[in-house]
């Protein structure tokens, strides 16, 4: 779409969006080319600029069974959090949906995990999960071994995913609804004289007719995971135990900040830069043209 | 719709009050939870009844969590990137759609595709950059080989530095460099008829007045949804200030980061059990503000979520 009637001043345009494009440059393109050479490059030991490598940071990255490791954990928290988050999530847009008397309260409260800060919500759940005062410890106190995310990896995965799908059920709520209530009335109306019964509609009107928001809350609930998760590990396991919960970004982090290995840090970033770039390209070629109704 | 369902009805209710009491019943042990003293948190019990040490743990976790500062950072930070991003998305999507210059497309494009990556990937680059914000400019003369000729011309070194670590710009810059607010505002402008521009310019009107006095009020809903959405997008930031606040005896750093170190792990104590009960407050002291916003601003939160991320 393009405006037919402008401002004759084209240099004007071109300062106004100088500022977006410096900022960009600089903290968008200046990084991820960074990163880009990083990753097919290696810095000298003792100085004197980087050594071109070729694929060796990837071949290195790949062959590490580490990076696997993390990348089947992440994949499996995705899967997880996105089932939970998106069953949850659309269960109660579905039952506020229906209108019925005094819903407005409820909508309020379910949007509420959405703003609650990702590591205080972390906080929250490592006190409750907590073996020695949470609401586990009275079982923990009979049998240690029932419940101890500080030495088992299973349960200190089962905690960041249930603490992860609290906060994101709301927001995968805020979008069901919104698309559930922009099915225009006339649709549903018509079908109920037609004798459909509630469920009966819920199921051959609505679900069907919001599977664009369906597919689109998919996409964007794997790719949430990969980078909104860090807080929530940083504060709840550290990534641990013995990296049982080390997801792809805490890798990089850990790599990168913490081993100083810039160059297998850069070319992790580029894997999952690819990644990302693969989930936003399927979702804006694939599936918009795909499950589409007009 | 008038229907009788009375079975049907039970069971949506039955569905939104378990919902609302997945919401409160951890939100409730977090109060709960500060409201008790060490030795009775630390009992092997499940404890649904408020104590009487609320105030004492707030003071508590606001003392050892140097919360007033942290939380001045925290509001200093927010508040930088929701206005610093209604403002720079508004006049950059002016510019994109309201006028006709050479390279208009490249340059959308360039700005749009940052929508496909967010700060995490790129995250330790982009910590390189905050250390010095002007490496981009000095790799570049160093490249064309300018900085050669201007030393052998003048007898300079040409050194640019700017370190963004442990400031409010180097918190905010980074997270401002997006396009999403700048596509809202250009899916905005798109819309608002070709007439409004013609009329305003028959009254004399130019582009900054134009901007200003009739741009700007038409989108202030826009203007609040954005802001809203920024906001808490800022205020929940983890990762970048992480990194970018090393100084935290100075600086410091934001109240959400602070957090963490109220109930230490492995890696920062060596293990123990953490009171609880004062990072239980200080849990309510961070969410505080952000919930607070919302219940607000509730309205724009829902339709600015909504239309960012489409």
């Amino acid at each position: 779409m393009e405006k037919r009637a402008t401002f004759a001043m084209g240099w004007l345009g071109m300062a106004f969006i100088l500022p977006q494009i410096l900022l960009v440059f600089i903290f968008f393109y200046w990084p991820t080319g960074a990163a880009m050479f990083w990753a097919f490059t290696l810095e000298r030991p003792w100085g004197g600029g980087n050594e071109w490598v070729g694929f060796d940071n990837f071949r290195q990255v790949f062959a590490d069974r580490a990076y696997w490791g993390s990348i089947i954990r992440s994949l499996m928290f995705a899967a997880s959090t996105a089932t939970l988050s998106m069953a949850f999530g659309l269960l109660l847009a579905v039952a506020c949906d229906r209108g019925l008397k005094g819903y407005q309260a409820f909508r309020t409260v379910f949007v509420w995990p959405y703003a609650v800060v990702a590591p205080a919500a972390a906080l929250a759940f490592r006190f409750i999960f907590a073996p020695e005062a949470g609401i586990f410890s009275a079982l923990v106190k009979q049998n240690p071994e029932f419940w101890n995310p500080a030495q088992n990896g299973y349960h200190a995965m089962t905690m960041i995913i249930i603490c992860y799908s609290w906060k994101y059920a709301a927001y995968c709520f805020i979008f069901f609804l919104a698309a559930l209530q922009a099915i225009p009335r006339s649709v549903i109306e018509a079908s109920a004289l037609d004798g459909a019964s509630v469920l009966r509609r819920v199921f051959d009107i609505q679900l069907p007719l919001i599977t664009p928001t369906f597919f689109f809350m998919l996409v964007i609930s794997i790719t949430d995971s990969f980078q909104d998760s860090f807080g929530i590990v940083d504060v709840m396991t550290d990534g641990g135990p013995g990296k049982a919960t080390e997801l792809l970004v805490y890798k990089i982090y850990f790599d990168g900040f913490r081993g100083l290995d810039y160059s297998g840090a850069a070319a992790q970033s580029i894997v999952l830069m690819l990644i990302m770039m693969v989930l936003t390209f399927f979702q804006f070629r694939y599936i918009e043209r795909r499950v589409h109704y007009s | 719709m008038i229907e009788r369902t009375p079975l049907l009805n039970l069971a949506t209710y039955t569905v939104m009050v378990l919902g609302a009491l997945m919401v409160f019943v951890p939100l409730w042990l977090v109060y709960v939870g500060a409201t008790l003293t060490v030795r009775e948190i630390n009992t092997p019990e499940l404890h649904f009844l408020t104590g009487s040490h609320l105030i004492e743990n707030l003071q508590a976790a606001w003392a050892r969590g140097h919360l007033g500062g942290r939380l001045f950072n925290s509001l200093i930070m927010s508040l930088g990137v929701a206005f610093g991003k209604v403002a720079m998305s508004a006049i950059t999507a002016f510019g994109l759609v309201y006028f006709r210059f050479p390279g208009r497309t490249l340059a959308f494009w360039l700005i749009f595709i940052t929508l496909m990556l967010p700060l995490e990937v790129r995250i330790v680059p982009t910590y390189a950059v905050a250390a010095n914000a002007l490496w981009p400019f000095q790799s570049i003369l160093d490249a064309t080989g300018l900085s050669d000729l201007i030393k052998a011309a003048s007898g300079l070194q040409i050194a640019l530095e700017w370190n963004l670590l442990n400031s409010y710009t180097g918190l905010i810059l980074p997270l401002i460099a997006t396009a999403t607010g700048t596509f809202l505002y250009r899916q905005f402008f798109l819309t608002v008829p070709d007439e409004l521009l013609e009329a305003a310019r028959m009254d004399g009107a130019g582009p900054f007045r134009f901007l200003v006095e009739f741009l700007m009020p038409l989108s202030r809903a826009n203007m609040a949804a954005l802001f809203t959405i920024m906001f808490l997008y800022a205020w929940n930031q983890y990762l970048w200030p992480l990194l970018a606040t090393p100084d935290r005896a100075g600086f410091g750093t934001t109240a959400v980061v602070e957090l963490k170190l109220l109930a230490p792990t492995v890696s920062t104590n060596g293990g123990g059990t953490p009171d609880w009960n004062v990072a239980m407050a200080g849990c309510l002291i961070v969410m505080l503000p952000p919930l607070l916003l919302v219940a607000f601003m509730q309205r724009y939160f829902v339709r600015g979520l909504i239309a960012t991320e489409k």
